[in-house]
């Protein structure tokens, strides 16, 4: 078909530029035939321009007004013709009111990024310093938005079926020990999926790869002379945008095609993507912060205003996205859409998602529209929404986020119980009968299911699962900031060394805690999150806040991995043994009642006395059963697990639970046998010869299948 | 170098040479090319990339146009690509529908 609205109808004033009246949706750049069409919103602009750049030149190569006849309502939109579309940069110059007081802050002497850019240049390359006196430092790109999927379409693995594996794009294969061809890019995870498929894993989640600024707030650190960079990049340029820098191609601008590939690699392996997202605040920072892109174009409309017009800071960057704005929560719902759509992600974890449920003064809300609006969003309609519960400004929502039965949730409380429990903490056991079973207590009474409940150990957030077993306290210097950043509520536990020993037997402790700690993990109900590094021992030397830290610090060093086989192989087969039983994998919350008419309720606890767990606050000790006949609410038919820990310095018996006529228990995992005895693969577990109680040594957790 | 290239069709053979840069500036011209070639019976669709110096978005667009278009069924080559260009085909994806080799023997 022939469009009859592919010609121009103006000359733009340099009359270089043919151009025609543009389509305002959708927002930002977009090919159409002839041309690229531009639209932008600006609630208070007077005016606005179109600045155009050949690709990394110091100077626009054109500026173009938009005509007045060109605006719809707030919307500025042109079609440009017979532009070179990889070889053009493009911003905006906007005019209008500067009175900070009353929340503008226009500057007509901007160039601005497009909120919208699908491609952004200007730090192409990780790492590589750019003119700071360049007068447009991130440059939005036009982007082609075919790719060739063939067949591909995002996983739908039920969530309560995932295992998902944090990662850093940089830090997972930055390291030279990697052995990838390129190091620290999505091109280096594609070279690793043999390795995460080995593993066993079927998701990966990675720590944000939107546009960032790494060199944001670089600094040299005074402790160690070493440059302190914006490493984890939980600070956005651009939301629409894979970062450039993670891309070998970058250079080329073609990281929007790399990324593309790298997720329908995975999927063809079977393993889900979900991106980490951050839409509390961008890189904007406060009042003292650049011009990027959302203070020029609108700032009341982009950010939370305090009354007299400074910015608020509920995320602890310096300022906080307006989020329950029904622009931005368009903004936000199209962001989520191109990724979901575009891109086939999985699913998405938002960073300090409570500032998400905030109103426009910053207070919490009942019903946040925008959290709501996601909830039902038909694109996203079989994504993964994950939160993080809790935000900078204090409010904590784990066991409380609203969810409308589609959000699930980092859950804080897991990480915390469960490392109380493995260091011996008295009166524990209550909360980790809870843990266990998905955290009934923070979800049931909505009927959100285990499937709320994200468990984890260790994230990025904090100590590596190594370091957890090795510091009772953060050694955050290299830092430069005297130690007082990150967390000091760690539960961790040194096993009686701070940081790295040469003694074998607090060597042999932390192999131990460890494989304690994963056990536990991978026999919860929920979905269990495991940190990349941990399953080979990675250490951050302490450094519970690697945030700016790139460097050894923070990158996953490979050589510990033959180093440390025996944990390799111990968390290999605790996943494939999850993976392999459904019992411990329920959707909805175990029952604890017998609904099946097997003689035994889907869970039933114990201790060293079968039937009778030792509840009492001096406990150290608790065993749990899990009858495989009510695996999946009954739906599947699965052998019956039996959990015990012992997180006592003493050796236990515990008395096993007689198992119905014809099946014995067999041990699947002991964590104080050296290897091979320790672990043993899906379906080759041991016979055991006594039936009738099982000695569980000084911190160790034992797993038997009954079949 | 001068950006050009030459299709060449033969016994059911395509080879197209190219040469300089493969971008969006002369991507639309390979594309009228190729399409020449649909509804012919293509069976090998060879590029001859040994004196391609870059390749952008568009110029990997035409390739791929050229496998669903012209040859559903053709086997695609391409023949003595540089590093830089290899590195580039390798990363968006596109090595899996192609042979990637040094010499085409008919």
């Amino acid at each position: 078909m022939l469009r009859i609205d592919a010609h121009p109808t103006h000359t733009s004033k340099c009359g270089k530029y043919r151009l025609r009246a543009g389509k305002p949706l959708p927002f930002g750049a977009t090919i159409v035939p002839g041309g690229v069409n531009f639209s932008i919103y600006s609630r208070q602009a007077a005016n606005c321009e179109l600045v155009l750049f050949q690709k990394h030149a110091a100077q626009p190569c054109a500026i173009i007004e938009f005509p007045e006849e060109f605006r719809i309502g707030n919307v500025f939109a042109m079609v440009v013709f017979d532009l070179d579309y990889e070889e053009i940069e493009y911003g905006f110059r906007i005019d209008g009111p500067f009175i900070p007081q009353e929340g503008h802050r226009f500057d007509k002497t901007r160039i601005l990024m497009d909120p919208y850019a699908k491609n952004i240049g200007g730090r192409d390359v990780w790492g590589e310093k750019s003119n700071w006196e360049d007068i447009y430092q991130h440059r939005a790109r036009i982007c082609f938005d075919d790719f060739d999927w063939e067949s591909d379409h995002p996983l739908e693995v039920p969530i309560e079926d995932l295992i998902i594996y944090e990662m850093h794009v940089r830090g997972f294969t930055k390291h030279p020990s990697s052995g990838v061809k390129h190091p620290g890019t999505f091109a280096g995870i594609l070279a690793k999926i043999p390795y995460l498929k080995k593993l066993g894993i079927s998701c990966v989640e990675l720590m944000p790869i939107h546009e960032f600024d790494e060199f944001e707030n670089s600094r040299v650190s005074p402790a160690t002379g070493k440059l302190l960079m914006n490493y984890w990049g939980y600070s956005n340029v651009g939301f629409f945008a894979p970062k450039a820098g993670y891309a070998a191609t970058g250079k080329f601008g073609m990281q929007v095609d790399e990324f593309k590939n790298l997720v329908k690699q995975l999927h063809k392996n079977g393993i889900e993507v979900i991106l980490d997202v951050v839409f509390n605040h961008t890189a904007e920072g406060n009042e003292r912060g650049p011009y990027i892109s959302y203070r020029g174009i609108d700032n009341k409309t982009y950010y939370l205003l305090t009354p007299d017009g400074y910015y608020f800071n509920f995320s602890g960057c310096g300022n906080t996205l307006n989020c329950n704005n029904p622009i931005v929560r368009n903004m936000i719902l199209d962001c989520l859409r191109y990724w979901a759509a575009d891109y086939h992600v999985d699913g998405f974890r938002f960073d300090l998602a409570s500032i998400l449920g905030r109103d426009q003064n910053g207070a919490p809300m009942h019903n946040p529209p925008l959290l709501e609006t996601l909830a039902f969003d038909p694109i996203l309609g079989k994504c993964k929404l994950i939160a993080e519960a809790w935000d900078a400004g204090g409010l904590y929502q784990v066991g409380s986020f609203p969810a409308w039965g589609r959000w699930a949730e980092w859950n804080g409380k897991y990480r915390d119980d469960i490392r109380k429990f493995l260091k011996g903490d008295l009166g524990t056991v209550g909360a980790m009968a809870q843990r266990l079973q998905g955290s009934p207590d923070l979800y049931s009474w909505e009927k959100r299911g285990s499937t709320a409940s994200i468990n984890f150990i260790t994230a990025h957030d904090g100590f590596t699962l190594m370091d957890m077993v090795s510091y009772n306290y953060k050694h955050n210097e290299a830092n430069g900031e005297n130690n007082c950043d990150g967390s000091n509520d760690n539960d961790s536990w040194n096993c009686g060394w701070e940081g790295e020993t040469s003694d074998p037997g607090i060597n042999r402790l932390r192999v131990k805690q460890i494989k304690n700690a994963v056990a536990m993990l991978l026999v919860s109900q929920g979905t269990p999150m495991i940190l990349a590094g941990d399953e080979m021992c990675n250490t951050q030397w302490g450094n519970n806040n690697a945030y700016c830290q790139d460097n050894e610090i923070s990158w996953v060093d490979w050589g510990l991995l033959a180093k440390n086989q025996e944990i390799f192989e111990f968390f290999r087969k605790m996943i494939a043994f999850r993976n392999a039983h459904p019992v411990l994998r329920s959707n909805g919350h175990l029952q604890n009642r017998d609904y099946m008419g097997s003689g035994f309720a889907d869970i039933t606890w114990h201790g060293t006395k079968a039937w009778n767990a030792d509840w009492s606050i001096n406990s150290r000790t608790l065993a749990f059963m899990l009858c495989g006949r009510h695996a999946k609410g009954g739906q599947v038919d699965d052998n019956t697990i039996y959990v015990a820990m012992n997180m006592h310095w003493e050796m236990h018996g515990f008395e096993l639970p007689k198992l119905p006529h014809g099946m014995l228990w067999h041990v699947f995992a002991n964590t104080d046998a050296e290897p091979p005895h320790d672990i043993w693969e899906v379906q080759e577990e041991k016979n055991i010869e006594n039936q009738a109680e099982f000695l569980v040594g000084p911190r160790s957790i034992v797993i038997l299948v009954g079949k | 170098m001068e950006s050009k290239f030459s299709v060449d069709y033969k016994d059911c053979v395509a080879k197209i040479a190219l040469c300089g840069r493969l971008d969006a500036v002369n991507a639309p011209v390979l594309q009228d090319e190729l399409k020449k070639l649909m509804g012919s019976s293509v069976k090998d669709m060879v590029f001859y990339a040994k004196d391609l110096e870059y390749i952008s978005s568009a110029g990997l667009r035409v390739i791929i146009f050229a496998k669903q278009k012209v040859g559903v069924d053709a086997k695609v080559y391409l023949v003595g690509a540089q590093e830089a260009v290899l590195s580039v085909v390798k990363m968006s994806g596109l090595d899996n529908f192609m042979f990637i080799q040094e010499t085409y023997d008919e």
